[in-house]
């Protein structure tokens, strides 16, 4: 190729040896991640496999769980799943942009860390405390104060009828979060303080309060990021599962009232895998896994790529 | 400076980075034990120069080149040399100090003598003295050798950066820009030490500075737009350049 | 002027509003520590650390086995994890624009993205299955697997962080590749490379949902790999979702105990990287 490349002798081959065997052994560790991918996906398949070809798509569709006729389909929990995290998102998405704009924008510089590093311990905490906390605390706080209330003042809605559990979508949805909010926080974080100042200063000084600079210029800027960042914690939403199975009520059900108990995909996984028997159970509940899969992965794929092109479009405005 | 014997020598020597030519048709040689430097504007190809001819340049992606380069006769990208031993004879200070921040100084100068042959102990402990005291630094270090190497000043990192090749023994110091990042101070005393060095190594200086290569060294060769234009004894090339490039340079008036 | 002071007034209030939403945020965190605290420290005593549990519905006992079970579920997990998380980091920021640095880059961020039910199903299918029979070793494959992209990504970010010129100065010493790479460049990176390595550490020690149907749990102490193993988060879950108050209480205990663990890991790593940048001056 180039005429800088040469050949070797004795000592030359002995140093070329130890950069091939270097580059082969990273090689195959790099190698390891793929080759676990593609094996994961396999594997999934393979569990699923009986489910596909007992009740093919139809299986996305179907309200039925008889585990003892056989007769599985999911749609119930791809409802749950689905209703459990946007809610969850509708409470998380303001609160976290409201943290994550006042930590990088208007905050004094001393509380910014600290503050930033308290919320992200949220991250830190297992699922399973969550789910402990959710049965002993927030369900009985909830059940007493805030679901009457709901009731008294929006029972109008379908959404805010029925009997008061404690366990149900609701719940699960507040609990979620509690817990999505970190994620969401700290990428927003980092996507608004990749937004160059120029920005800032350019709307500033053409009078513009602190609010309309930052509706006006920074928003806009990082705005296919903040989206990302939304996206992800909504990838995060649906796979969460200990602390959603121990507040969602665990029923193969789609109700209007958010106060019903239901289920996600993650939740039935949790608590039917170890104790299924018949091989169509198993089968039904690997294809759940691997629909669960297929939807957390193209999520993820849309998250990054919104926020790759933030962080490429900052790169060229700034240059 | 023609009793000198060649060190090193370059033979049409033209240096690309993919399809892009930074140097073009290069061919100069090097006395040893004098100091020569390079000047030329900026992105003139000096660097890349230098980087050419310890075969730095081919670990740049794209990196390549054309023509020959001699180290006492033998061309260093003649198949069969060993690049890594290659470089052990042809030394490189670099503009910004790069002490190794997790190494002890000690550590720092005894770097380049570890990867060769194993050396006894006190062997190796003579040689980092040597080697700080011929880079002028033995004194100010010898009572903390074993402490990071990062807590000298910008100077004293450079000058251990000076320990650190020479170390080895090789025959040729490159020098690219070493005095850029230092102050007035710093940079007094790598100039002083390049005359110590230039009794043992053949020593290269880029710099941007023209009082330092009048200053410094035996021979100046100006670069522009990737080629030569000029080289000769110092003070004859200051003093009545052949070349209208080299005059407008040396003058200031463009670069 | 009216207008203007209209103006300033509402941007007051927006930032008032989001100053709000931070105690919101923060509130949640004091709480849980909060009652932890005051549900579980009361029966952190000796015994806790170094007792078995007892029959349901008798009160003492502890969580030894399952402080043991998640040493070695996680012990093991990192043997297997971080070699695999560090060579694939090392090796995208070795040679970045190969096309196995880019397909490993994607699919690290794809496997972090992964829901751990999933990967449990995985290692369910993969190792439960062929064997047919509950193992902690089980649970010890699906942990690695989400410490991998993990470590993968966070050597790759700590080592890009080197600056050049080291790699530089090493290679014009006539340092080798793979000398330069690890004697130079990983080690000097070698604390983030630690905190990466800490924090995968706290993720995986409190995750439950992997070990479900791997680990699956177990009464005794054991250190039979081959055998279900008792672990600390799946004894929160076991006992938060148990019908006795003993049982609660233990769980708060144990969740107490994991929760410190984690903070203390989580802490730790900070800690590592910190020493570094001082030491970097
Ligand atoms: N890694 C690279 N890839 C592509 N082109 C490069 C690279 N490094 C340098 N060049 C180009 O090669 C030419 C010569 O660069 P070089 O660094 O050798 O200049 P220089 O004379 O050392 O400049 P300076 O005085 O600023 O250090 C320049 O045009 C530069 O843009
Ligand atoms: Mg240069």
């Amino acid at each position: 190729m180039s005429p800088s490349a040469t050949g070797s002798d004795a000592t030359l081959g002995g140093a070329r040896f130890g950069d091939r065997l270097f580059k082969a052994a990273l090689t195959l560790t790099a190698l390891a991640v793929p080759v676990l991918l593609g094996f994961l996906v396999f594997e999934l398949w393979a569990g699923s496999r009986e489910a596909i070809g007992e009740f093919g798509l139809g299986f996305l569709t179907s309200s039925e769980w008889d585990p003892v006729e056989g007769r599985f389909g999911a749609l119930p929990l791809i409802f749950g799943t689905v209703v459990s995290s946007a809610l969850a998102l509708l409470i998380a998405v303001p609160l976290s942009l409201g943290v994550a704009i006042f930590l990088t924008e208007f905050a004094p510089m001393r509380i910014r860390g600290p503050v930033s590093f308290l919320i992200e311990l949220l991250a830190a905490i297992p699922s399973v405390v969550y789910g402990l906390w959710g049965i002993f605390v927030m369900i009985p706080f909830l059940r007493a104060t805030v679901f009457p209330f709901l009731k008294d003042t929006l029972g109008f809605l379908p959404f805010f009828q029925g009997p008061i559990y404690g366990p149900g979508m609701l719940s699960a949805a507040i609990i979620l979060a509690i817990m999505v909010m970190p994620y969401i926080m700290s990428v927003s974080r980092e996507v608004l303080l990749a937004v160059p100042n120029t920005q800032r200063e350019a709307a500033l000084a053409l009078g513009a309060t602190r609010w309309e600079a930052l509706t006006g210029a920074v928003l806009p800027y990082a705005r296919s990021g903040i989206i990302g960042a939304v996206i992800l914690g909504l990838g995060r939403a649906l796979g969460e599962t200990m602390a959603v199975t121990m507040v969602i009520g665990n029923r193969h059900e789609i109700a209007a009232s958010l106060f019903a108990p239901g289920y996600t995909m993650a939740a039935a996984i949790a608590n039917e895998f170890a104790e299924a028997v018949e091989n169509i159970h198993l089968s039904a509940l690997s294809y759940v896994a691997l629909t669960l899969f297929v939807v957390t992965v193209l999520i993820n794929a849309a998250a990054r790529l919104l926020i790759w092109r933030v962080a490429q479009g900052g790169g060229g405005k700034s240059a | 400076m023609a009793d000198a014997a060649v060190r090193i020598a370059t033979e049409r020597l033209s240096a690309m980075y993919g399809k892009s030519t930074a140097v073009k048709d290069v061919t100069l040689s090097f006395a040893a034990n004098r100091v020569h430097a390079l000047i030329g504007p900026s992105g003139c190809g000096k660097s890349t120069f230098l980087r050419a001819m310890n075969r730095m340049h081919e670990l740049t992606p794209g990196g390549w080149i054309t023509g020959r380069v001699l180290l006492d006769g033998q061309d260093v990208y003649a198949p069969g040399v060993n690049p890594m031993q290659l470089r052990r004879r042809v030394g490189m200070v670099f503009q910004k100090p790069t002490p190794f921040p997790t190494m002890s100084i000690f550590d720092n100068v005894a770097a380049g003598l570890r990867v060769g042959q194993r050396r006894p102990k006190a062997e190796l402990a003579e040689t980092v003295e040597q080697a700080l005291r011929g880079a002028a630094l033995w004194d100010e270090v010898k009572d903390r050798l074993a402490t990071s190497a990062v807590a000298l000043s910008g100077g004293q990192q450079q000058r251990l950066c000076v320990a650190r090749t020479i170390a080895p023994q090789p025959e040729v110091i490159l020098l690219d820009e070493p005095t850029a990042s230092l102050d007035p101070q710093g940079t007094q005393r790598i100039e002083e030490l390049l005359f110590t060095l230039k009794q043992t190594f053949t020593i290269i200086i880029v710099t941007h500075n023209m009082q330092q290569a009048a200053r410094v060294s035996d021979t100046t060769t100006f670069f522009y737009l990737g080629g030569m234009v000029e080289t000769g004894a110092t003070r004859q090339l200051f003093t009545s350049p052949a070349r209208e490039e080299t005059e407008a340079y040396i003058t200031g008036r463009f670069g | 002027m009216n207008r203007a002071a209209a103006r300033r007034r509402r941007s007051h209030f927006m930032v008032g509003l989001m100053g709000l939403a931070v105690v919101l945020a923060v509130l949640p965190l004091l709480l849980i520590l909060g009652t932890l605290v005051a549900k579980g420290a009361s029966s952190l005593n000796l015994a806790f650390f170094t007792k078995m549990p007892v029959p349901a519905g008798e009160t003492g006992g502890g969580v030894m086995h399952a402080i043991v079970g998640t040493l070695m579920i996680v012990g093991t997990a990192c043997l297997i994890g971080l070699p695999l998380g560090i060579g694939g980091g090392i090796y995208c920021a070795e040679y970045p624009g190969s096309k196995l640095a880019t397909v490993t880059r994607f699919v690290s961020d794809v496997l972090n993205g992964t829901p751990s039910i999933v990967v449990g199903v995985f290692a369910w299918t993969w190792i439960v299955a062929t064997q047919k029979h509950f193992s902690a070793f089980a649970g010890s494959v699906a942990l690695a697997i989400l410490m991998v992209p993990m470590v993968t990504r966070t050597t790759e970010e700590m080592i890009k962080l080197v600056p050049h010129s080291l790699r530089e100065a090493a290679l014009a010493l006539g340092y080798s590749r793979w000398r330069t790479s690890l004697t130079v460049v990983v080690r000097t990176t070698l604390p983030g490379i630690v905190t990466g390595s800490l924090l995968a550490v706290a993720r995986v020690a409190g995750e439950t949902a992997p070990l479900l149907f791997t680990a699956l749990g177990s009464q005794y102490l054991s250190f039979d790999l081959d055998q279900p193993m008792a672990a600390l988060p799946l004894v929160v879950f076991t006992y938060a979702t148990g019908p006795y108050e003993e049982w609660h209480q233990l769980a708060w205990a144990t969740a107490l105990v994991l929760i410190l663990v984690v903070l203390v890991l989580s802490v730790a790593a900070r800690l590592a990287t910190r020493g570094k940048f001082r030491q970097n001056g």
